[in-house]
């Protein structure tokens, strides 16, 4: 798993490369915490590179935006292959981390 | 006639992209399409996640994945193990419904169900889970 951001205006866009699944979990939420400390207002995940993830990502996403409740982020998700947004519509996660086409 | 495998792997979690490949590689032969080896793989991962982080609670153990392709173009495969099992199925096959909602969605049994063509969860002997599904492949192909 491969993370990387860059800070854009009041936008940070944290790049995810890799498999996300239960074994690069908690490298993926230690890592997005980090960023997350410091990152701007608007948040936009690109899953561009993510060639795998399953509902264990789903929960790390969970999770961030639980645990980042007070920051007042508001998240997007864009870039996922046609497998992942299968899994992040079912899990109706786009409602609370909209789908962004870049 | 049919194929078959068996791979046999520990409960860790850094076997689960092995699985996921090795059951892809399996089926390569029916020529799938990206989506259905995406839906494959992720229906399999859902099931290797269970058995490492409830069955063995991330502890020591055994996963035994079987994978079988008939006439028809369609793969039956199986997920066992040993470990603690569910006491209600019914209830953890519920979408959302998690033992630590805090980190986990919930999902993976509805991802497994909707990814594939059949979902059967029971309860292995002497001890455990056995997670089973099926799904057709280039069912739209042959359809047309």
């Amino acid at each position: 798993m491969n993370i990387i951001f860059k800070n854009v205006g009041n936008t940070t866009y944290i790049g995810l490369a890799g498999e996300l699944d239960e074994h690069t979990a908690m490298y993926t939420k230690n890592k997005l915490d980090e960023i997350l400390e410091k990152a701007n207002s608007r948040i936009v995940f690109d899953f561009s590179g993510l060639e795998f993830m399953d509902s264990t990502g789903i929960g790390v996403l969970i999770g961030r935006y639980k645990k980042f409740r007070d920051n007042k982020f508001s998240f997007f998700l864009s870039g996922a292959n046609s497998t992942l947004d299968k899994v992040l519509t079912l899990s109706g996660i786009y409602t609370i981390m909209p789908k962004l086409n870049i | 006639m049919n194929n078959k495998m068996i791979l046999k792997i520990k409960a860790l979690s850094q076997n689960e992209s092995f699985s996921r490949s090795t059951v892809a590689a399996f089926c390569a032969f029916l020529n799938p399409t990206v989506d259905e080896i995406g839906d494959i793989k992720t229906a399999l991962s859902e099931a290797v996640t269970n058995c490492i982080v409830h069955g063995y609670n991330h502890g020591d153990g055994d996963i035994t994945i079987e994978a079988e392709i008939d006439d028809d173009n369609t793969i039956h495969i199986s997920v066992a193990d040993n470990g603690v099992g569910i006491a209600d199925i019914e209830k953890a096959m519920q979408p959302f419904f998690s033992t630590s909602p805090d980190e986990r969605s919930g999902m993976g049994f509805t991802i497994m169900e909707s990814f594939m063509d059949k979902l059967e969860v029971s309860p292995n002997t002497p001890s455990g889970l056995i997670v089973k599904m099926t799904k057709r492949l280039n069912k739209e192909k042959s359809e047309v």
